[in-house]
């Protein structure tokens, strides 16, 4: 039996409702996936002159968008609601760490695919496109965000930190973008979202485009709601762990029953601690561990 | 918060006279770095006179990380950070303070790497207002941004090894539009090419100035 003081501290379950929401929404993201995959390798036509090589367009696009501009945006829209004072909750932040480190995922998809794509097209993996130097770039700094986020610190400290980090980069993005296109004016426009193209798009083809931009949105959602859910319970665990480990060392200090009361012992000697573990209270250092 | 900017600046820039780490130690970095980048492109000088304003502006920022660090390690002591939040300055003169001083040391640096080039790799100088514009806009965003980034960085054990690290790839339009700003003035450029490229620059400079000036505070009390 656990008693209630300890069960408290343990990591709270997400509710039922948020749960269920997660696992209908990756149900979908599962069948939409399915469906994109079918539609774009079975049913869809080859390109006349691209040949199969257009079947990347239903996907590589998605997974840009959503490493790019959701992910990114997103991050960036958390931190600055976490720095402000008003909004301020550490709900923010782990939205955010979140979204980053999906983001990251999405984003070396994106270099992946674009680079499979680009060597029979352009004959070469990389070629330095503003487009694909930004893309870059972008890596670099949500790479530079994660590697802050692991520097041990104090879970409001980490915060702000890496809100301010997201804040910085999030301000130097459209620099980069800009600098990044006049660097190399050969820059080939937007190809695929292009408007004046899509009435020459097959019908099942723009269809399939479509569909694969909301299964990958359907895909990253689910990865943010599992990603926060399991940085929740990190957080949750850190902070149980150490009440955990402070409720033994007084059940250690204080109870004779647990036989660590030699005479002397700091802990029992006017430790503030000591009035608030009441024995009634502290239950035996194996349950509490439990 | 003008009173308080002179006052850091000159504060810094005292430590460097008297310890004259960044003369002793950040200056010659960046000239063995224009050495090194010599010996990887050959003997031959025309390719090292092409790619001159590029070499010029990576020496410039590796050099950058080093003198933020500097910039910050002397905070970093003696608890002389704690200090400084309870001498009642101001943070946004002390953000533009310690950015001044930086701005100064690079910009000695910047001059005597702007020789070495021209000696070392034999880049012709056409158009030297211009080159000197580059410099200055280029150089005030750098120390904005890193003195941004070494506060946010300064109280971190890892401080050495992160910095370099959040820094260089935001400071990435600076050696572009540094580097194209060069090209423009060095002999064989159209130096018009490069007024797009100042306005950048400034755009730049303003952002993270604004930045510094509104978030200092805040970074401080967290860091």
């Amino acid at each position: 039996m656990i008693p209630q003081s300890a069960k408290a501290q343990c990591p709270k379950a997400q509710s039922p409702k948020a749960l269920w929401t997660t696992r209908i929404i990756g149900i979908a993201a599962v069948v939409s996936v399915f469906f994109t995959v079918w539609l774009g390798l079975w049913i869809t036509p080859p390109d006349k002159t691209q040949g199969d090589l257009v079947r990347l367009v239903y996907l590589h696009p998605a997974v840009a968008w959503v490493a790019l501009y959701l992910a990114f945006g997103l991050a960036a829209v958390a931190s600055l609601l976490y720095l402000w004072p008003r909004t301020r909750s550490l709900f923010w932040d782990r939205l955010a760490a979140a979204a980053v480190e999906v983001g990251v995922v999405f984003n070396v998809c994106t270099l992946i695919s674009g680079s499979i794509w680009g060597r029979p097209t352009w004959g070469v993996y990389w070629t330095w496109d503003a487009r694909l130097t930004s893309t870059a770039l972008l890596l670099i700094l949500f790479l530079g965000y994660m590697a802050l986020r692991r520097v041990p610190a104090d879970p409001e400290v980490r915060a702000k930190r890496c809100a301010f980090a997201a804040l910085f980069a999030a301000v130097d993005v459209p620099i980069v973008h800009f600098s990044v296109l006049w660097w190399k004016t050969l820059h080939q426009g937007a190809t695929v979202l292009n408007p004046d193209l899509s009435p020459q798009i097959h019908g099942s083809m723009a269809w399939t485009l479509l569909l694969g931009f909301v299964a990958l949105t359907l895909v990253f959602l689910w990865m943010l709601l599992v990603r926060y859910r399991i940085g929740y319970l990190q957080d949750q665990l850190g902070t149980g762990e150490l009440d955990t480990a402070i409720r033994q060392r007084q059940a250690e200090g204080v109870v004779p029953a647990a036989g660590a009361e030699a005479p002397g012992t700091p802990v029992s000697v006017g430790s503030p601690l000591a009035p608030v573990a009441q024995p009634a209270e502290v239950a035996p250092v194996s349950e509490v561990v439990r | 918060m003008w009173r308080d900017t002179l006052l850091m600046a000159g504060k810094d820039l005292r430590i460097e006279a008297r310890s004259r780490v960044a003369l002793s130690q950040v200056a010659p970095f960046g000239v063995i770095a224009l050495v090194l980048f010599a010996f990887a492109l050959g003997p031959d000088r025309s390719p090292m006179a092409k790619a001159a304003p590029g070499l010029f502006w990576v020496a410039i920022l590796f050099s950058t990380v080093l003198a933020i660090q500097r910039s910050v390690s002397v905070e970093s002591v003696d608890g002389a950070r704690d200090g400084l939040r309870l001498s009642g300055l101001d943070p946004a003169g002390v953000f533009l303070g310690k950015t001044a001083a930086v701005a100064v040391q690079l910009l000695i640096l910047e001059a005597i790497l702007g020789v070495g080039v021209v000696l070392l790799y034999g880049a012709r100088m056409n158009s030297v207002w211009l080159a000197v514009v580059a410099c200055i806009a280029g150089t005030i965003g750098l120390a904005a941004a890193g003195t941004l980034y070494g506060a946010l960085s300064a109280g971190m054990r890892v401080r050495e090894t992160l910095l370099p690290f959040l820094l260089l790839p935001v400071v990435a339009p600076v050696l572009l539009a540094g580097t194209r700003i060069w090209q423009a003035a060095l002999a064989g450029g159209i130096p018009s090419q490069g007024t797009p490229w100042v306005r950048l620059l400034i755009v730049f400079d303003a952002v993270y100035l604004a930045l510094g000036v509104v978030v200092f505070g805040p970074i401080q009390e967290s860091a």
